[in-house]
């Protein structure tokens, strides 16, 4: 038993370490990284994230990612709904070829997307746009969406439409006031799920835009290459980051498993 | 759940439909109209069949980027899975405590990916990162920019880094679903802990591993963002692995016939195993459990 | 074999118990004797589960020792018991094949390879698994899982007793007799002791010997079925057991009479005595069946309402009202009732009272 709450320290510390190190690095200046090496910060300074906040370059780009990450999340929820009730009520011609085509768009490398997508969106005029980048990142996360919500929506026995159906409730009336209200807990997980996935993909988001849309990552992979690095300030950026995503995990800390099992546990 | 047979479903998929085909098959489209014609102008193209896909078959820096994803893979799952499980068997079951080990542990999975890279270029580099730095005080020279095998050693451990933690979270949901009166009844059969793992924690498991294991395999055969960001694919082409070799193609050479012949081929090697997924989690949900 | 001695017992899942009603399980004390089939009854919570869990040492109990024939086995984990356990829910070892699943315990104490094979087959052929044998167990349906996990139990020649917690509840009821009558048919032959949680009064007076009838974590009787039925020393027995159950009376004494309402009902005098001296809050029971019914007045007869009358097939079940609380009387088929009003005999000899619950005893 001793053996094994050692075990797991250890591995908290291997997770935990590279994360204390760049919030250890972001509270620290430029000079004082590149000179003395010290375990914490021995002057904390704010001054990284003062940057960040007052530098429009810094911090348009974290604006412009809620932004399109919002739009993906609400978009691919409302069209994911409807169609993992019909998977998980219904059977029809070609249901489980559209089931598994919707995967293989989940597990599709953006990178052969990368092209076509700069190709598609210049021509409508959507390039560089939180649209774009809003549309792009549906490709993974609507089946995602799907997916997940099929596994709750199992859950729900089908005695209940039939009930709702016997007491003069139409389809419309039926599915917002009976059957959301049931699955609340899943349409959370579900957008808590759209929100990180379409929040940690760079690729896509940094390939459609170049100013106005420009995400916070691919702000981040632009210092990276600007002469001499300036550590502290990405180091701060990158904290921020973090900070999202470690705040919502508590609620859905119990459906994790299964939003990265795509529903299946 | 028998569900009702109704092709008038298909109007609740409809919206689900048009938005991914309209993100899926007109990129995909052009990708195959790239890789069969040359391009040189909006009104110049010539068909030129399979050459590029020939082309791009034959390519040795191909070849060496596919050697290089297998075997990183391959030490992904080697090193990924065993260790999930392992942290998955040590978690606490029940209490606050479990919740916040749930929540340590799903930390690396919510960082963005470039984030992640950025976390370990500042996190093992010789000069400041707190890795580096200890490393190289041991005695042991170590620096990812410049020696390529450091720099794969810290791909793969920022890997496991950021991903083990799923394998673990899937294998501790399927712990979870086992009965106490397994545990109870193993006690009672005399059965040591060894068995118990071997009889009944794994076997039970079987459905959550596959698709871990799937899961991973597909994921760290797409890897991108995270080694371009630590090592752009360098020191030399150590790290350069499958999309970096396909973006690096597209993008930097700007040579989009092949990359577009190579994009096919890449996708139809994902859809090869999407399908042995699709079709485990398919029959794990029928299967009697 | 063994004998099974609960001293002093009592359990609590919480760190530190305070109020009697933090306790899964009240003090008690109880003997188990070898080789005899007992029945733990209760409604769900009332701790026998965690009564069965004591036994076998899945739990060690926060009070008192558990000995086997005197030996205190208290400390011991369940693998070192020789106890077997069925659960509610069967548990199979799913990659093994059945015979392997009930070698499983043999092997796990190192036992020869031949004597594995000798008693998989003796108990394979006892529970008619030897056809299954060669094949996945988890292919199988409920019943033979069950009869596997009993199988795992059987197989160790020195289990001191067989602990069955619910375990027909998966299986389907035109099975769940042959299982039941499987059980008693091995019960008989190597005069095993058995212990059966169950909440079902039928699985319960059907298969045991001896009844333990729990509640809120107390044992409230232990008898055979037929004392239980005839005597309950409890209002609960009376009212748990029994379908339907005991009719349970509020009343006042009244010389050797009691008193319900505007109605006096005759008692035994030496119970009315008892009754007296022990004081309380009394309580008057009686079994439907031994309530007599009568469409003309008798000597120390009851007039009552009659509400509705049931007919069951080869019986009938009235429900009568007397001073505004219901009454069941169990009536052969054949009897007749006239008109919607009658008169109701208690037998003195089949009247109890109860004084806080608890049954007041006519001979102390």
């Amino acid at each position: 038993m001793r053996k094994r709450s050692l075990a797991l320290i250890v591995y908290f510390l291997f997770i935990l370490l590279p994360i204390y190190w760049m919030v250890n690095m972001s509270l620290k200046t430029n000079d004082q990284i590149l000179v003395g090496f010290s375990l914490l910060p021995e002057n904390p300074t704010l001054t990284n994230y003062v940057e960040i906040f007052t530098n429009p370059a810094w911090y348009s780009g974290y604006i412009n990612s809620i932004i399109y990450v919002c739009i993906n999340t609400v978009l691919s929820v409302l069209v994911a709904l409807p169609a993992a009730y019909a998977f998980s009520r219904y059977r029809f011609i070609g249901d489980k070829h559209m089931f598994f085509w919707l995967l293989t768009n989940r597990m599709a490398p953006p990178a052969v997307f990368l092209l076509p997508f700069f190709q598609l969106y210049s021509t409508i005029g959507l390039f560089d746009t939180h649209l774009a980048v809003a549309l792009a990142h549906m490709l993974f996360n609507v089946p995602l969406a799907v997916w997940i919500l099929e596994g709750f929506m199992s859950g729900v026995p089908r005695e209940i439409d039939e009930t709702a159906y016997l007491d003069g409730y139409t389809f419309p009336r039926f599915f917002v006031r009976v059957f959301l209200p049931l699955i609340r807990s899943g349409i959370g997980v579900t957008a808590f799920f759209c929100f990180m996935f379409s929040w940690v993909e760079l690729l896509l988001a940094r390939t459609l835009t170049t100013v106005d849309a420009k995400p916070i990552a691919a702000t981040m992979t632009r210092t990276v290459s600007a002469a001499g690095m300036d550590w502290g300030v990405l180091a701060a950026a990158g904290v921020l980051t973090i900070v999202p995503g470690a705040l919502v995990i508590w609620f859905v800390r119990n459906y994790i498993a299964k939003g990265f099992a795509l529903g299946r546990v | 759940m028998k569900k009702i047979p109704n092709n008038r479903a298909w109007f609740l998929v409809l919206p689900v439909f048009v938005t991914v085909a309209f993100s899926a098959i007109i990129p995909l489209m052009t990708v195959v109209n790239y890789s069969v014609q040359d391009i040189f102008g909006p009104y110049n193209r010539v068909f030129v069949g399979t050459e590029f896909f020939e082309m791009v078959l034959q390519d040795r820096d191909l070849h060496e980027a596919l050697q290089r994803q297998l075997l990183f893979s391959f030490w992904v799952l080697l090193i990924e899975v065993p260790l999930g499980i392992a942290i998955a068997l040590a978690l606490p079951v029940r209490g606050w405590l479990a919740s916040l080990c749930l929540v340590l542990i799903a930390l690396p999975l919510l960082i963005p990916w470039n984030v992640v890279g950025t976390i370990w270029q500042i996190f093992a580099r010789p000069d400041i990162g707190l890795a580096g730095v200890a490393v190289n005080r041991l005695g042991i020279h170590y620096n990812y920019t410049a020696e390529p095998f450091d720099a794969w050693l810290t791909v793969l451990v920022m890997d496991v880094w950021h991903w083990t933690p799923l394998v673990a979270l899937l294998c501790y949901a399927g712990l979870r679903a086992i009965p106490d009166a397994f545990y109870q009844a193993a006690r009672i059969d005399g059965a040591s802990a060894w068995a118990v793992f071997r009889y009944i924690q794994l076997p039970k498991l079987r459905g959550v591993l596959m698709i871990a294991v799937l899961l991973r395999f597909m994921d760290s055969f797409m890897i991108y963002t995270e080694p371009f960001v630590l090592t752009g694919g360098g020191p030399g082409n150590s790290t350069t692995f499958l999309s970096q070799f396909l973006t690096t193609l597209a993008v930097g050479r700007f040579d989009l016939g092949p990359a577009a012949a190579f994009s096919i081929i890449y996708f139809l090697i994902i859809l090869l195993f999407c399908w042995i997924f699709y079709t485990v989690i398919e029959n794990l949900g029928r299967a009697p459990r | 074999m063994a004998r099974i001695e609960l001293k002093d017992i009592a359990h609590s899942y919480q760190p530190a118990p305070e109020r009697p009603e933090d306790y899964a399980l009240r003090t008690l004390d109880m003997v188990w004797e070898d080789g005899g089939a007992y029945a733990l009854l209760g409604p769900s919570g009332c701790g026998k589960t965690t009564l069965l869990n004591i036994i076998s040492g899945l739990i060690r109990p926060s009070h008192g020792r558990v000995l086997f024939d005197g030996r205190d086995v208290t400390d011991l984990p369940p693998q070192q018991r020789n106890i077997a356990q069925v659960f509610q829910f069967p548990v199979i070892y799913d990659t093994m094949t059945v015979f392997d699943n009930l070698a499983f315990p043999l092997r796990n104490r190192r036992v020869g390879e031949a004597e594995v094979r000798a008693r998989v087959q003796e108990v394979a052929e006892m529970l008619e698994l030897t056809d299954d044998l060669r094949n996945r167990a988890s292919g199988l349906a409920a019943d033979a899982k069950q009869k596997i996990s009993l199988g795992r139990g059987l197989v160790r020649k020195d289990v001191a007793a067989i602990l069955f917690d619910e375990p027909l509840t998966v299986i389907d009821p035109h099975l769940k007799w042959i299982l039941r009558r499987k059980l008693k048919q091995i019960h008989q032959e190597f005069r095993l002791s058995l212990i059966y949680v169950t909440h079902d009064q039928v699985e319960a007076l059907t298969f045991a010997d001896q009844v333990v009838v729990m509640v809120d974590g107390q044992v409230v009787q232990l008898g055979t079925p037929q004392a239980l039925f005839e005597d309950p020393v409890h209002t609960f027995v009376g009212y748990f057991i029994g379908s339907p159950g005991m009719n349970l009376l509020p009343c006042r004494l009244e010389g050797s009479a009691a008193r319900v309402g505007d109605h006096r009902i005759p008692l035994a005098p030496e119970l009315a005595a008892q009754a007296s001296a022990v004081g309380g809050e009394l309580t008057l029971g009686i079994r439907p069946e031994f309530l007599r019914y009568s469409t003309t007045a008798e000597p120390g007869a009851v007039p009552a309402d009659i509400a509705v009358v049931e007919d069951l097939g080869n019986f009938k079940i009235m429900t009568a009202r007397l001073d505004g609380q219901m009454l069941k009387v169990k009536l052969p088929e054949e009897a007749e009732i006239a008109g919607d009003a009658g008169w109701l005999i208690f037998p003195p000899e089949w009247t109890r009272l109860y004084a806080d619950g608890k049954v007041v005893e006519a001979g102390q």
